[in-house]
C-alpha cells in the first residue's frame, strides 16, 4: 500500500543526502584559509550596520494572515476539482457561491488598501 | 516493513514534539513543529487518508508555520530570557503523563470502541479518499461548506481591522 | 463515472441566515465604496436589514421543517431565539454610533461584523448538525474577538480581544474534541442520527467515548455562556470591550450559547439526562454564587454588570437543570427580557461615561438622580429588573425559572437561587443609593442622548415593563417554542 509513496520517500532521502553531502564534502575537500575579512558577514559589500535580527513589521503579518485565509479556500477546491465532472452543474454553482462570498472579501481587502505596502 | 516504518516515524514525531517545548530558541521550536506536522502527515498517509495528509502539509506545515515564524520575528524573541519555573515544568509533565496514562489505559481496556462506519479500507482505497471526502462535503455537508466561506470572509475583515496600520 | 445526485435543497428554511449574510456583505462593500467618515447610515441600514430578517424568521413560525439532510431545522424554538438575537443586535447597533465616534473608532465594518455575528448565532440556534453548530459558533466567536478588541488605541480593549481570543480558542478546542468523540461513538454528527443511534443501542450510554464527549461539549458550551468555573474571561473581556459590544455580548451570544447547549444536550444525550442534569445543578449553583459574591465588591459599573451577567447565566441554568418544558420556556423568556434590561443598562452607562471610559465607577454616579432624574429612573428600572423585583420582566423570568426547578423536585436549587437573587439586590441597590442619596463631587458634564440611544432606551424600558406586567402572550409563545 505504502509502495505508491516510495518515490516521494526516495526524493526526500535524495534531497537530505544532497544537502548533507554539500556541507560535508565542501568542508572535507575545500581549502580553508580564513582571514578577518573573509569571515565578516557579507552585506552587499558595505560595512554591516547593526544587528541582522531586526523586528519585523506587522505588515508581513497581515499579508500572511490573508494568505492563510485564501489558502484554506484552495484546500476546498482540491476535492471539488477531483469531482468536478461528476458533480456537474450543481457543483459548479455550489463552488461559484463559495468563491463569490470570498470574492467579496477580496474586493474589500483590495479597496481597503490592505494589499498595499504602506 | 510497514510497522518498522511506523515506529521510525513515530519516534521522530515524539522526539520533535519534545524538542518543540524544550528548545531555547523559538525558531528551533518552530522548525521542530514543522517536523511534527510532517510526521502527522505521514501518519495520515499510512491511514489511507491522503487528502488529510495534503491538507496537513499545505495548511499547517505551509501556511500556519509561516505565520508562527512571522510572529516570532515580529516579537523579536531570540533566546528564551524568562527562566521557566520548576513548578510549571513539574505540573505540566504530571498532567501530560496523566493524560498519556489515561489514554493508554482506555486503549488497553478496549472500551473505547465507537461505531464502525460502513466504509471498509478496501472501499476507500478503490473509490479514492479525496472522492469520498468531496462527495460528503458537497452533498451531505453542503451547508457547512457554504458557511465556511462566510466564516472566512468574517475572518478576512477581522484581520484587516485588527492588523492594518491605517484603517 | 456516475454523476453525483444533487441533494435536496430547501432554501426557505435558512432564508433568514441567507438574507442577513447578503445584507452584511452588501454593507461591507458599501462601506468601502462610499467615502466619508460618518458611518451612522450603515447602522440604520443594518437595522432595516435586521427587521427584514426578523420578518422572514417569524414567517416560519409553525410546524418544524428540517432541511439540508438534517443539518438545519426551522422550528419555533430556533425562531424564538433568532428574534432574541436580532433584537439584541439591533439594540446594540442603536447605541454603537455615538460611543464609537466618541472613542474614535467608528469604522463602518462594525455593522457588518455585528450582522455576521448574528448570522453565526442564528445558525447555532437552528443547526441540528454538530458541524453547523460549530461553524455558527466559530463565525460568532471570530466576530466577537474582533468586536471586543475594536478600540485599537485602548489597551484595555486590546487586552479584552486577546484574552477572549486565547481562552475562546482553547474552549473551542474542548467543544470540537467533544464533538469528535461523540461522532466516534455514534457515527454521525447529525443530532437526529445520534439520537436514533443512541435509542437503538442503549449500551452506548456507558461507552467512555460517548460520556467524555458529552462532558467536553458541556465544558465548551459552559465557557461560551460564561458559567462558573469557566467564567474567568468574562470580567476582563466585558470591562475592556467597547461598551456597546459588551452589551451585545452579554445578551445575544449568551442566548445563542444556551440555544445550542439546550438542543445538543436534550436531543443528542437523552440517555445521559440524569448525569448532565446533575452536572448542570452544580454549574448553576456555582455560577450564581460566584457571580453574585464577586459582584458585591466591584466599584466599576461595567465590571459589576459583567459579574452580574455571570450570575444571570446561573439563573438560566437553574431552568435548564430542571429539564422540563417550564424550565426551557423560562430560559427563552429570561434571555429575551435579559437582552432588554441589560442592553438598556449599558446604554445608560454609555451616556454617562466620557472618552476613554473615565467615570465608570459607582462613585461617579453620586447625585445623578437629582441632575438627570429621568435617566436615573430609567437606569433604576433596569437595575430593579436585573435584581428580579416586580413589576419588571426580570421578576417574571426568575419566577418561572425557579418554579420550574421546584416542579422538577429541585427545591434546594430554587432556594439557593432565591438567596442569590436577594444577595444581588445589594449591589444593584448600591448604585441607586449613590444616584439618589449622595451629593456629587463635581459637576456633571452631560453630552446628551442621541435619537438612536433614546429609541433604544425607550424600547428597552417599554419591553422591560410590558414583559413584567403583561407577560402572558410572550410566555405563551415561549411555551409553544419548546414543544419540540
Amino acid at each position: 500500500m505504502l509502495g505508491a509513496y516510495l518515490p516521494i520517500l526516495v526524493l526526500v532521502v535524495i534531497a537530505c543526502l544532497f544537502g548533507l553531502g554539500s556541507v560535508v564534502f565542501s568542508s572535507l575537500i575545500g581549502q580553508k584559509k580564513p582571514s578577518q575579512v573573509k569571515l565578516a558577514p557579507y552585506e552587499c559589500g558595505c560595512e554591516p550596520v547593526g544587528s541582522a535580527r531586526e523586528r519585523f513589521s506587522i505588515k508581513f503579518y497581515l499579508i500572511a494572515m490573508l494568505f492563510i485565509l485564501f489558502d484554506i479556500e484552495a484546500v476546498f477546491m482540491y476535492p471539488w476539482a477531483v469531482l468536478f465532472k461528476r458533480l456537474g452543474m450543481f457543483g459548479l454553482v455550489e463552488m461559484g457561491l463559495f468563491i463569490v462570498i470570498l470574492f467579496v472579501g477580496y474586493v474589500y481587502v483590495w479597496k481597503k488598501g490592505a494589499l498595499e505596502w504602506e | 516493513m510497514e510497522s518498522i516504518f511506523f515506529l521510525v516515524v513515530a519516534a521522530v514525531a515524539v522526539i520533535s514534539s519534545i524538542l518543540v517545548v524544550t528548545c531555547k530558541n523559538p525558531i528551533n521550536s518552530a522548525l521542530s513543529l514543522v517536523m511534527t506536522f510532517f510526521c502527522l502527515a505521514t501518519f495520515y498517509v499510512m491511514l489511507d487518508a491522503p487528502f488529510m495528509a495534503a491538507t496537513q502539509v499545505i495548511v499547517y506545515a505551509g501556511a500556519i508555520m509561516v505565520l508562527i515564524i512571522f510572529v516570532i520575528m515580529l516579537l523579536n524573541v531570540r533566546v528564551e530570557t524568562v527562566k521557566r519555573g520548576t513548578h510549571a515544568v513539574i505540573a505540566g509533565s504530571a498532567i501530560g503523563l496523566f493524560i498519556l496514562f489515561q489514554t493508554v489505559w482506555f486503549l488497553m481496556k478496549g472500551s473505547m470502541t465507537g461505531k464502525v462506519g460502513d466504509m471498509t479500507k478496501e472501499q476507500i482505497v478503490s473509490v479514492g479518499h479525496v472522492e469520498l471526502i468531496g462527495k460528503a462535503l458537497f452533498t451531505d455537508f453542503l451547508l457547512p461548506f457554504e458557511v465556511t466561506s462566510v466564516l472566512l470572509l468574517a475572518a478576512i475583515v477581522g484581520a484587516v481591522i485588527l492588523a492594518k496600520k491605517k484603517i | 463515472m456516475e454523476t453525483i445526485a444533487m441533494p435536496a435543497i430547501n432554501l426557505a428554511v435558512i432564508m433568514p441566515e441567507i438574507l442577513l449574510s447578503c445584507i452584511a456583505m452588501v454593507l461591507l462593500l458599501v462601506n468601502v465604496f462610499v467615502p466619508g467618515n460618518n458611518k451612522a447610515y450603515l447602522g440604520y441600514l443594518s437595522i432595516i436589514g435586521l427587521a427584514v430578517t426578523a420578518a422572514s424568521a417569524v414567517g416560519g413560525w409553525g410546524p418544524s421543517v428540517s432541511a439540508f439532510n438534517g443539518s438545519v431545522v426551522q422550528d419555533n424554538f430556533a425562531i424564538f431565539f433568532k428574534v432574541i438575537f436580532l433584537i439584541s443586535a439591533g439594540l446594540a447597533i442603536l447605541i454603537s454610533d455615538r460611543y464609537m465616534v466618541q472613542e474614535d473608532c467608528n469604522q463602518g465594518e462594525l455593522y457588518p461584523m455585528i450582522l455576521f455575528a448574528t448570522v453565526g448565532m442564528m445558525l447555532m440556534a437552528s443547526g441540528t448538525d454538530l458541524m453547523v453548530i460549530f461553524l455558527g459558533l466559530e463565525l460568532l466567536s471570530i466576530c466577537l474577538y474582533v468586536l471586543a478588541g475594536w478600540n485599537r488605541d485602548n489597551l484595555k480593549s486590546n487586552e479584552a480581544g486577546l484574552k477572549y481570543f486565547l481562552l475562546g480558542a482553547f474552549s473551542t478546542g474542548f467543544l470540537l474534541y467533544g464533538m469528535a468523540l461523540t461522532y466516534g461513538a455514534t457515527g454521525s454528527t447529525k443530532i437526529q442520527a445520534i439520537s436514533s443511534y443512541v435509542m437503538g443501542n442503549p449500551g452506548v450510554a456507558s461507552n467512555p467515548l460517548f460520556v467524555v464527549g458529552m462532558l467536553l461539549i458541556a465544558v465548551g458550551f459552559s465557557f461560551k455562556i460564561a458559567a462558573a468555573p469557566f467564567h474567568m474571561w468574562t470580567p476582563d473581556v466585558y470591562q475592556g470591550a467597547p461598551t456597546p459590544m459588551t452589551a451585545f455580548m452579554s445578551a445575544g451570544p449568551k442566548a445563542a450559547g444556551f440555544a445550542a447547549f439546550i438542543r445538543v444536550m436534550i436531543f443528542a444525550f437523552p440517555m445521559l439526562r440524569a448525569e448532565w442534569s446533575d452536572l448542570l445543578w452544580i454549574l448553576a449553583v456555582l455560577t450564581m454564587t460566584v457571580g453574585n459574591i464577586i459582584a458585591l465588591s466591584q466599584d466599576n459599573v461595567k465590571r459589576m454588570l459583567a459579574y452580574s451577567s455571570i450570575a444571570h447565566a446561573g439563573y438560566a441554568l437553574v431552568g435548564f437543570a430542571a429539564v422540563n418544558a417550564e424550565g426551557a420556556a423560562g430560559i427563552l423568556f429570561y434571555m429575551l427580557s435579559y437582552a432588554f434590561m441589560n442592553i438598556g443598562a449599558f446604554a445608560v452607562i454609555i451616556l454617562i461615561t466620557k472618552k476613554g471610559e473615565v467615570n465608570g465607577n459607582v462613585q461617579d454616579l453620586a447625585g445623578f438622580g437629582h441632575k438627570k432624574p429621568l435617566l436615573a429612573m430609567v437606569l433604576s428600572i433596569f437595575l430593579f429588573s436585573l435584581a428580579g423585583m416586580p413589576p419588571t420582566a426580570g421578576f417574571i423570568g426568575k419566577f418561572y425559572l425557579f418554579s420550574a426547578a421546584i416542579k422538577a423536585g429541585y427545591v434546594w436549587l430554587a432556594i439557593i437561587g432565591v438567596l442569590n437573587s436577594a444577595a444581588s439586590l445589594y449591589y444593584y441597590l448600591r448604585v441607586m443609593v449613590f444616584m439618589y442619596m449622595k451629593d456629587p463631587e463635581e459637576d456633571f458634564e452631560w453630552a446628551g442622548a442621541t435619537p438612536a440611544i433614546a429609541v433604544c432606551l425607550l424600547v428597552a424600558v417599554g419591553a422591560t415593563l410590558v414583559l413584567g406586567v403583561v407577560p402572558g402572550t410572550v410566555l405563551e409563545l415561549a411555551q409553544k417554542a419548546v414543544q419540540f
